[in-house]
């Protein structure tokens, strides 16, 4: 399986971005999405990254990324254990066929003008999917997409195992495809 | 706290950080900086172009284990520095990089002399900077040496606006620095110690694959441990040429594209590569698929992304190569108690390959100077006691090749990047930071064009280093390449520089003794009369033959498998070694 997941605490702090971005590029490491925002603790970002890794090998990846000095704790999102959710902004034409296929996925209009009508869905990425699977491409004037945003299931948090332990040694092991990376 | 400018915030931080010398040319950006360095207990020295500062500051790093220090002004002072920065980052050399940067309101306006230069060096450097308080000065160069000289070393940049030099603060030096996302683990696993005896416990043919990190660690003696309680045959790479003696008895010489016989046979043949510090560079490698396919790996380095990045290890050692060799000394010993398995007949017949397959080289038939044996005559005339630096191409191979080397850091050389002009500067930068230690730099003509004008610099700030500009009027290894793989279309490699520039002569104009050596019977006594100059850089033009090539190699994107001697000349095996 090449798609991977990443949730990736950074220290908020100027050009985080494009050391991540400069990162994946310079190794040519594939990204199909990045999202980026502000998280509880004002001092820490949260990316979560999807990655396209045909040909290079996610323990990799992460021990790359985790090298960044503002990287503070990587952890792999999977599917089985994580809630994954994407927002589709879409502007189709103002039609009875376009406004029964928003209902049917669960969509909102969430715009509407005599000629077009903006679909707001949320959900995970099949959803997302299979709802713009149904809207005639022809007919779709405008599309944006947030990417797509992680959190794991269960009382647990990424920030509480990497800020808690901010300062000590870093225990993961770099040979096992399970192990988070946090300092 | 009494009240200073940015400026002096600077300066205090850096002498707190315990700077004693650094690098630099000053400029409008950084010209707050140069104000109180006039009254600083720093030594500065005034370079002739920031590429200088750069790698002298990377030299006197690699010279004396500590961060090296270069200053530049914002723009082109600081795009300047890109390349030792670079250079400095691929060989693992702490350095920390100064530089201007226009007033906080100019950025992003293309004001003059302009660059985002914290943006260009993300990529190759360890970490950067962009300061416009003047109040986070002492934090950022407290950061900066921490993070340069911990963990894998590397380069930091910390670009400053002019007017946090120039604002009012007040100083602070912070007692320890913590980094949320920067705790490199310098305390190897106990149980991945423990596999690693075991395995090195039932290796029949294994190698100490040596590589830069053990120098980085000051782990040579700790090595010599492994080894004598092993008896396993050692590799070192270019990057740890001197972090095992050259003299010892189970030293078979450096791997890779222009390595021995013996050290590229036994990676080739081995069952265990017990790596240390070292990268599985490609260099070393040959084509990674045909590499040592026979060995398991030990790979032990303080970077975690190198386990696993070119070459699966099956068992990682993290941490610091010091403490990893402290712990794995003592659990090899006792696993070798237990049951030690008999490597005579590896020993045999590694060794074997070793007196069977020297290095050597031929002398020129039309009596011209051999390069080869102007740089072995150097190595054994000023003894291993010499600071050796090189260029890079077909002097640089030679120079790690005909020298012997016996301690850490007397070979300085640009192994990552292959950054041609390495040498004069670092030879600046090594004889800065060991004063009296003789320092060569063994350079090509190419690259002594690349960066002589630091001679100037050494001559007015009585930096005497002695360089050996090997003159084959050519770009060397280019040419051996069109050789080889281009029927002898020798395209752009012609430097003329026999004829132009009169090295002798440019040597005298930067006041350095120049000295001129056309003849074999010549080489030795040209060599001792530069050793006797010591009041001022000393600039030997060896004309040598141009024809020589370098050898044993593996060419390119090749199997180390088809290493060869000499041209078109595979090694001649005994039937029963294949």
């Amino acid at each position: 399986m090449a798609i991977h997941t990443l949730a990736v605490l950074v220290e908020n702090s100027p050009g985080v971005l494009a050391r991540v971005a400069s990162l994946f590029s310079r190794r040519g490491y594939n990204i199909d999405s990045l999202a980026v925002g502000p998280t509880e603790n004002p001092k820490v970002s949260r990316m979560t990254i999807v990655l396209n890794l045909e040909g290079h090998a996610l323990d990799q990846v992460s021990a790359q990324l985790f090298k960044l000095v503002n990287v503070i704790g990587i952890s792999e999102m999977k599917d089985s254990d994580s809630l994954k959710r994407e927002i589709l902004l879409v502007k189709v034409a103002n039609n009875a066929a376009n406004k029964e296929i928003a209902g049917k996925h669960k969509a909102v209009i969430s715009d509407e003008t005599t000629t077009t009508i903006s679909i707001e869905a949320v959900g995970q990425s099949f959803e997302i999917e299979a709802l713009l699977a149904d809207l005639k491409p022809n007919e779709i004037r405008e599309l944006v997409q947030s990417g797509l945003v992680a959190l794991e299931r269960g009382a647990s948090t990424l920030a509480d195992r990497t800020l808690s332990t901010m300062g000590t040694a870093n225990e993961s092991d770099p040979n096992s495809s399970t192990a988070d990376y946090q300092n | 706290m009494s009240k200073m400018n940015g400026a002096q915030s600077l300066i205090n931080a850096l002498e707190a950080a315990g700077v004693d010398v650094m690098f630099g040319i000053p400029g409008g950006a950084i010209l707050p900086a140069y104000d109180p360095i006039f009254d600083s207990k720093i030594r500065h020295i005034l370079v002739r172009h920031e590429q200088g500062a750069g790698h002298a500051a990377t030299g006197y790093a690699q010279a004396t284990g500590r961060v090296g220090v270069c200053i530049a002004t914002s723009g082109p002072g600081a795009t300047n520095l890109v390349t030792p920065l670079a250079d400095a980052q691929m060989d693992s050399v702490p350095i920390v990089a100064i530089t201007g940067q226009v007033p906080s309101a100019a950025i992003g306006t293309d004001a003059f002399q302009e660059a985002d230069i914290r943006g260009v060096t993300m990529p190759v450097t360890k970490h950067n900077y962009l300061i416009t308080d003047p109040a986070d000065i002492p934090r950022a160069i407290a950061e900066a040496f921490h993070i340069a000289s911990t963990g894998r070393p590397g380069a930091v940049l910390v670009d400053i606006a002019k007017d946090a030099l120039q604002k009012e603060t007040t100083f602070n030096y912070p007692k320890t620095v913590s980094l949320a996302g920067y705790n490199p683990v310098v305390e190897p696993k106990q149980s991945a110690v423990l596999d690693a005896a075991a395995l090195i416990a039932q290796s029949k043919k294994p190698v100490l694959y040596v590589g830069g990190g053990v120098i980085k660690a000051n782990a040579a003696k700790e090595l010599m441990q492994l080894a004598e309680i092993t008896g396993v045959p050692v590799v070192t790479t270019l990057m740890a040429r001197g972090a095992f003696p050259d003299s010892h008895k189970q030293h078979l010489g450096m791997p890779g594209m222009h390595g021995t016989v013996a050290a590229v046979t036994a990676l080739q043949k081995a069952d265990l590569l017990i790596t240390l510090g070292a990268r599985f560079d490609d260099r070393v490698t040959g084509k990674l698929s045909t590499f040592a396919p026979k060995a398991k790996i030990i790979h032990a380095d303080i970077d975690p992304a190198e386990i696993g990045k070119n070459r699966h290890a099956d068992v990682a050692l993290v941490g610091d190569l010091k403490n990893i060799l402290r712990a794995l000394n003592p659990a090899t010993k006792a696993a070798l108690a237990k049951s030690a398995p008999d490597l005579t007949p590896w020993l045999n017949e590694v060794y074997g390959w070793r007196s069977k397959f020297p290095l050597g080289y031929d002398k020129p038939s039309d009596g011209s100077v051999s390069p080869q044996n102007v740089i072995e005559r150097i190595g054994k005339i000023s003894g291993p006691d010499t600071i050796f630096t090189a260029g890079v191409g077909q002097h640089q191979m030679w120079a790690s090749q005909f020298i012997g080397y016996e301690k850490p850091r007397t070979w300085l050389n640009s192994g990552g990047l292959g950054t041609m002009g390495y040498a004069v500067p670092a030879a600046m930068g090594a004889k800065v930071g060991a004063p009296d230690t003789t320092v060569w730099a063994i350079d090509g003509d190419g690259c002594f064009q690349m960066t002589n004008q630091e001679l100037v610099t050494c001559a007015i700030n009585n930096i005497p280093i002695k360089v050996a500009v090997i003159n084959n009027e050519s770009l060397g290894m280019v040419r051996q390449w069109q050789t080889l793989f281009y029927n002898q279309r020798y395209s752009n490699t012609d430097l003329h520089s026999k004829r132009i520039p009169d090295f002798k002569l440019l040597a005298e104009a930067m006041g350095c003794v120049g000295l001129r050596c056309e003849r074999p019977e010549d080489v030795d006594k040209t060599i001792e009369a530069a050793m006797e100059i010591n009041d001022r850089p000393v600039v030997v033009d060896f004309n040598v033959h141009r024809d020589a090539m370098v050898w044993p190699m593996v060419a390119a994107g090749t199997s180390n498998d088809d290493i060869t001697v000499a041209r078109s000349m595979a090694p001649v095996w005994d039937s029963q070694e294949l």
